[in-house]
């Protein structure tokens, strides 16, 4: 055991000098590792952010203990082509729910359209107006940078007030304040009562509220949109807690039937829509993007291990006279083995150090615009194990191949 | 006392489809604190029998016996461990690490048998001091002339105490002054007590061992003990 860890101890230094002889070379061979290692770093890391920022968006956004009913079924359980023919949930179903529901603490309607919106000379395209009521906000978790949400009475009345999502905020009021402003929805002047937190978080699309409006839906019936040509509405429903979603969403279902008065055989024409099958879809999105940057990356590194292994075959075809004299003078295979693996797994070693570092580097430049990444301590030790790995990987063959050398031709080898 | 028996050993190499006999039938014995040369034109076998001898091949056919193991039937590794226990080499070419300077070159055989790191400095400073070369330690054999690279390679023959010191034309790249003084290197350590075989094709380096074995065609031709008063002065 001595002996062998001694092994090891001399080997390092060989190992070391033969680098540091060959410098210019070394650098280039480690450039593969460096990219490899870079790449899955990067990758690793990200993949576990985007999906970080997936579930933490879907539980502020959609709240753990929301369902919504609709029409459609928003993550494809039921193909669209069958769900064409169902009847639009109506506001007085709304209404006639609000009523006979007994477990939910909120209810809210909830209508979405695509706007613009402009200040003066400031302007946001692709805007999403959403008509709703006072009850809205307590089916989310938003907070509020400045106001409040409206009242039941601004609501009922449909007066022409507005909440506005964080980055339109941003982009219309560079200055800061908000409140009492009056921006102007597809020409129509509302005046807007409070401003939602930035949430920050990307990738969630429709979804996101930074980039929301909200009005009162008796405003959005006057404005934008016929009462009742105009397309459904969603029913948003909170249960008191996760452990009353299902009840809460038993209770919709025999609503939303005698709302339909539809008969025992006959399927629902709605759909209760969870944050549970938003993260289903997520999940698999998620996994799809994991697997396919990991191949790719995957591949980066296989490429860069091929190119050691290459290096290494070249390094022992040149150094076939050392290997020759060690081998007179006392080398064993194992010893000449080692001293090749070694020097493959610390060229890939110092790549990888290389490559964590950029990683590092450029996650700092990724965050700063706006994607979720953090290099953590696993990242360390992935870069490490896997630099590691792929040295002593790609440094067996061409070891093996200097080991099984004869010494009386490797000694004559000019 | 015997360090090495060869009894009827052959070697025979494929070289395409034909086959090569290098050696055919030798059969010596090699005493302690014997200085031999082996002595052949190119072609009569005697890098080949020089190679068995040193360890670094094994015989097709025959008995080697070295300090009472037998060789020819060792595998890789404990052919190393001989080579690195038993047998001091020194090349015509030199053999040294060109990246290295004297004292690694030196220390290296320590290194394989596991000596310690302390221990092996010691040890390896010895050698070279014997040699006549402490100053130059941390020199790397570029920067050293022929002689010298020729002692450190010596230096590094000796460190391990070896059975044997195994020296294939070690004066071939060297002038002759210089070959001289490597040969007188030779005299001393033999007059104290090392054992030294000598590959060569010269017969004026060959005339300073006190036997010489003379090969041709993978025999040996002759066996001869000089007689030493015979023995030419070393030129200086």
């Amino acid at each position: 055991m001595n002996n062998f860890l001694f092994e090891i101890k001399e080997g390092l230094i060989i190992s070391l000098n033969a680098i540091w002889a060959n410098k210019i070379r070394s650098v280039l061979t480690t450039l593969g590792i460096v990219i490899g290692v870079a790449s899955v770093v990067l990758m690793s890391t990200a993949i576990k952010g985007i999906n970080k920022s997936f579930q933490d968006g879907a539980s502020n956004i959609m709240g753990t203990d929301n369902i919504f009913i609709d029409k459609w079924s928003w993550f494809g359980e039921i193909p669209w082509w069958e769900l064409r023919n169902r009847r639009n949930i109506q506001y007085k179903d709304f209404q006639k729910f609000k009523q006979m529901a007994k477990l939910p603490i909120a209810i809210a309607p909830s209508s979405f359209r695509n706007m613009n919106v402009a200040r003066g000379q400031y302007k946001v395209d692709g805007i999403f107006l959403g008509g709703t009521n006072q009850d809205y906000i307590k089916t989310t978790n938003l907070k509020f940078a400045q106001g409040r949400f409206f009242t039941e009475i601004e609501s009922n009345a449909g007066r022409k007030v507005a909440v506005v999502g964080g980055e339109i905020a941003e982009k219309l009021f560079p200055q800061g304040n908000v409140i009492g402003e009056v921006v102007k929805i597809k020409g129509k002047k509302y005046k807007v009562v409070g401003t939602i937190e930035k949430q920050g978080s990307f990738l969630l699309g429709n979804f996101n509220p930074d980039n929301q409006i909200f009005i009162p839906m008796e405003a959005m019936f006057k404005d934008f949109k016929s009462r009742r040509r105009g397309g459904g509405i969603t029913i948003v429903v909170r249960a008191a807690s996760s452990q009353q979603v299902d009840a809460v969403k038993s209770e919709a279902i025999g609503i939303m039937r005698r709302i339909r008065s539809l008969r025992y055989d006959d399927d629902d024409d709605f759909s209760i829509n969870q944050q549970g099958s938003l993260l289903d879809m997520i999940n698999k999105q998620v996994g799809v993007i994991q697997i396919a940057g990991l191949f790719v990356t995957g591949l980066s590194l296989f490429v860069g291990a091929i190119g050691i292994m290459n290096i290494m075959f070249v390094s022992v075809k040149e150094r076939t006279r050392e290997i020759g004299i060690r081998k007179a003078i006392g080398a064993k295979r194992r010893t000449i083995l080692g001293q090749f693996i070694t020097e493959s797994a610390i060229i890939c070693l110092f790549g990888g150090m290389i490559g964590l570092f950029i990683a590092i580097l450029g996650g700092m430049w990724i965050k700063q615009m706006d994607f979720p990444v953090s290099i953590e301590a696993d990242a360390v030790i992935l870069a490490i194990g896997i630099s590691l790995i792929t040295g002593i990987l790609s440094g067996i063959a061409p070891a093996y191949t200097a080991a099984k050398m004869d010494p009386v031709d490797a000694l004559r080898y000019e | 006392m015997n360090i090495i028996t060869i009894k009827n050993i052959a070697k025979i190499y494929q070289v395409g489809l034909e086959e090569v006999h290098a050696l055919r039938d030798v059969t010596l014995n090699i005493d302690k604190n014997e200085y031999v040369a082996l002595m052949g034109p190119s072609g009569s076998g005697k890098s080949t029998l020089m190679n068995i001898l040193g360890c670094l091949d094994t015989p097709t056919k025959g008995l080697y016996t070295f300090s009472g193991n037998n060789v020819s039937e060792m595998d890789d590794d404990e052919l190393a461990a001989i080579r690195n226990r038993e047998i001091g080499f020194v090349f015509q070419t030199y053999n040294l690490l060109t990246r290295s300077d004297a004292l690694h070159n030196v220390e290296l055989p320590l290194i394989y048998a596991g000596v310690s790191k302390d221990e092996r400095r010691e040890r390896a400073i010895e050698a070279l001091s014997q040699v006549g070369l402490a100053d130059r330690m941390d020199h790397k054999p570029n920067e050293l002339s022929g002689g010298q690279r020729q002692r450190v390679a010596v230096a590094r023959a000796l460190v391990t105490e070896p059975s044997i010191i195994l020296a294939d034309e070690p004066t071939g790249n060297l002038d002759s002054k210089t070959g001289a003084d490597i040969m007188a290197l030779f005299e001393e350590l033999y007059s104290k007590g090392n054992t030294i075989i000598l590959v060569t094709h010269e017969e004026e380096i060959a005339e300073h061992a006190k036997r010489i074995i003379r090969l041709r065609d993978g025999l040996v031709e002759k066996d001869e003990i000089r007689n030493v008063a015979r023995q030419k002065p070393i030129e200086s």
